[in-house]
């Protein structure tokens, strides 16, 4: 049966009412929605920006607050010659609101209530600014208390430039079943013992769940981290359909 | 609400001045250069030797053809524009592959009228659901090179449908058939929030839009 009945998605104003700098080059965006059906972690919404003689440009985003939050947050990398993000990085303020609807998207997601999903170990591997989806997917898990095991291999460029650093040092030290693993790929603080290359088959290798024990893995970031991971997993045994992935190419913005 | 809601200090790229450029990116896209790839899982790569592409369902009998087959038979290469829900158009994009019309033609298609739907089937397991008529009359085709190059994995290949007039998930990648039905049913986006159709001239993203 083809859904026709299903409600659309309205546009909506949400008011900013708080930013915060995660990196040089990223911020948080804090939004205060009226009327917001809560999302399941790791699904996104569309951002609409419109100019003064009617112009509109849309772009998705990730969801980075898991579900049940009184607000919405939205993470946005700045790119130079981005058309959208240099206006939600830097042409925003608190109090000023934005037009978007959502939230879109049913196959990148996290629902311990999905079959196949709960109790099974959890492999999460975010390049740059891909983290948002799956941190709304570790928030999810620390504010229901589920403990299934996780972790999270991220690669970021420098250390400046890994976004959420503070709260996912705290989040797994607080909790035995969350591993997170950094790598950072362009320059590393002096005494850094994480790893300091591109993600690549020895690295999963290290850090995945082995096939057997029946994982889940999510992967975003650009489109080469993205495939590097999924093929790797792949070749080693994941199922492709437990392997779910989102892209981001350099492109828009 | 809000259709007037104007975001203060936001003026956007500049514009195509060329009219006929602009009227050829449809609402809430914007253009871009580059090919950006979207897809929900690994990308699939099945050796040519293995490959085949098949027709099925609702007819008098299967059709298959292997990839040498495939490349025998006639070839057409055009040029169309793309658009992808996630936002972006691409123009003038160059491809070579098979006329859904000559794959279809064994298949008398006018002697069973209540045959009306088509589900592109793919490896990976991804699925699209269409109406025939959106994939006959020179309006579709399944396509093996893009700009003169055998098409990528990443991008589909060995082969992929092309849908031009539909949002690009409907051009399914890593194609290997068609499933001929007389009831419509929502393929793998169409069933997790995307719309059935998927017009991007009415902006038709999402179920209900």
């Amino acid at each position: 049966m083809i859904k026709g009945m299903a409600q659309q998605l309205k546009w909506q104003l949400g008011t900013v009412v708080e930013i915060r700098e995660e990196t040089p080059t990223a911020k948080s965006l804090i939004l205060d929605l009226l009327d917001w059906t809560t999302h399941v972690a790791g699904q996104h919404v569309d951002v609409r920006l419109t100019a003064e003689d009617g112009y509109q440009a849309q772009r998705s985003y990730s969801i980075a607050s898991p579900p049940g939050d009184k607000n919405l947050m939205l993470t946005v990398e700045r790119l130079d010659d981005g058309e959208v993000s240099p206006y939600l990085t830097d042409g925003l303020g608190v109090g000023d609101r934005i037009e978007l609807r959502g939230p879109i998207g049913g196959y990148f997601v996290w629902d311990p209530r999905n079959p196949g999903t709960n109790g099974h170990p959890l492999f999460l591997a975010a390049g740059g600014s891909g983290i948002a989806p799956l941190m709304s997917m570790i928030r999810h898990r620390a504010s229901t208390g589920n403990k299934v095991p996780t972790r999270l291999l991220y690669s970021s460029r420098s250390y400046e430039e890994v976004i959420y650093r503070e709260e996912l040092d705290r989040l797994s030290a607080h909790d035995p079943t969350l591993r997170v693993i950094h790598t950072l790929t362009r320059r590393r603080p002096p005494n850094w013992m994480g790893y300091g290359r591109r993600i690549d088959r020895a690295m999963l290798a290290d850090t995945a769940w082995r096939p057997e024990e029946k994982p889940l893995a999510f992967t975003c970031g650009p489109t080469a981290f993205v495939e590097t991971v999924a093929t790797h997993l792949g070749e080693s045994g994941y199922e492709p359909g437990r392997i779910k992935t989102e892209r981001f190419g350099p492109t828009g913005g | 609400m809000a259709e007037q809601f104007i975001s203060r200090g936001f003026k956007g790229r500049a514009r195509h001045t060329d009219r006929a450029l602009k009227e050829r990116i449809p609402p809430g896209q914007y253009e871009t250069k580059e090919f950006p790839v979207l897809s929900a899982g690994p990308t699939p790569r099945t050796p040519l030797e293995r490959w085949d592409f098949s027709i099925h369902g609702e007819v008098a009998e299967d059709l298959k053809w292997t990839w040498d087959e495939f490349l025998k038979l006639p070839r057409e290469t055009s040029t169309v524009d793309i658009h992808c829900v996630t936002k972006w158009s691409k123009l003038d994009t160059l491809w070579t592959g098979v006329s859904v019309d000559t794959l279809l033609a064994g298949i008398d298609l006018d002697a069973q009228p209540s045959v009306r739907y088509l589900i592109a089937f793919c490896d990976g397991g991804y699925t699209t659901n269409l109406p025939l008529a959106d994939v006959r009359r020179g309006k579709a085709w399944v396509v093996y090179e893009f700009g003169g190059k055998p098409l990528e994995p990443v991008h589909g290949g060995p082969a992929r449908l092309l849908v031009p007039h539909l949002y690009f998930w409907k051009s399914a990648k890593w194609v290997r058939g068609f499933e001929l039905v007389r009831d419509d049913r929502p393929g793998f986006w169409e069933s997790v929030g995307y719309h059935n159709y998927g017009d991007p001239w009415k902006e038709q993203r999402y179920a209900g839009d």
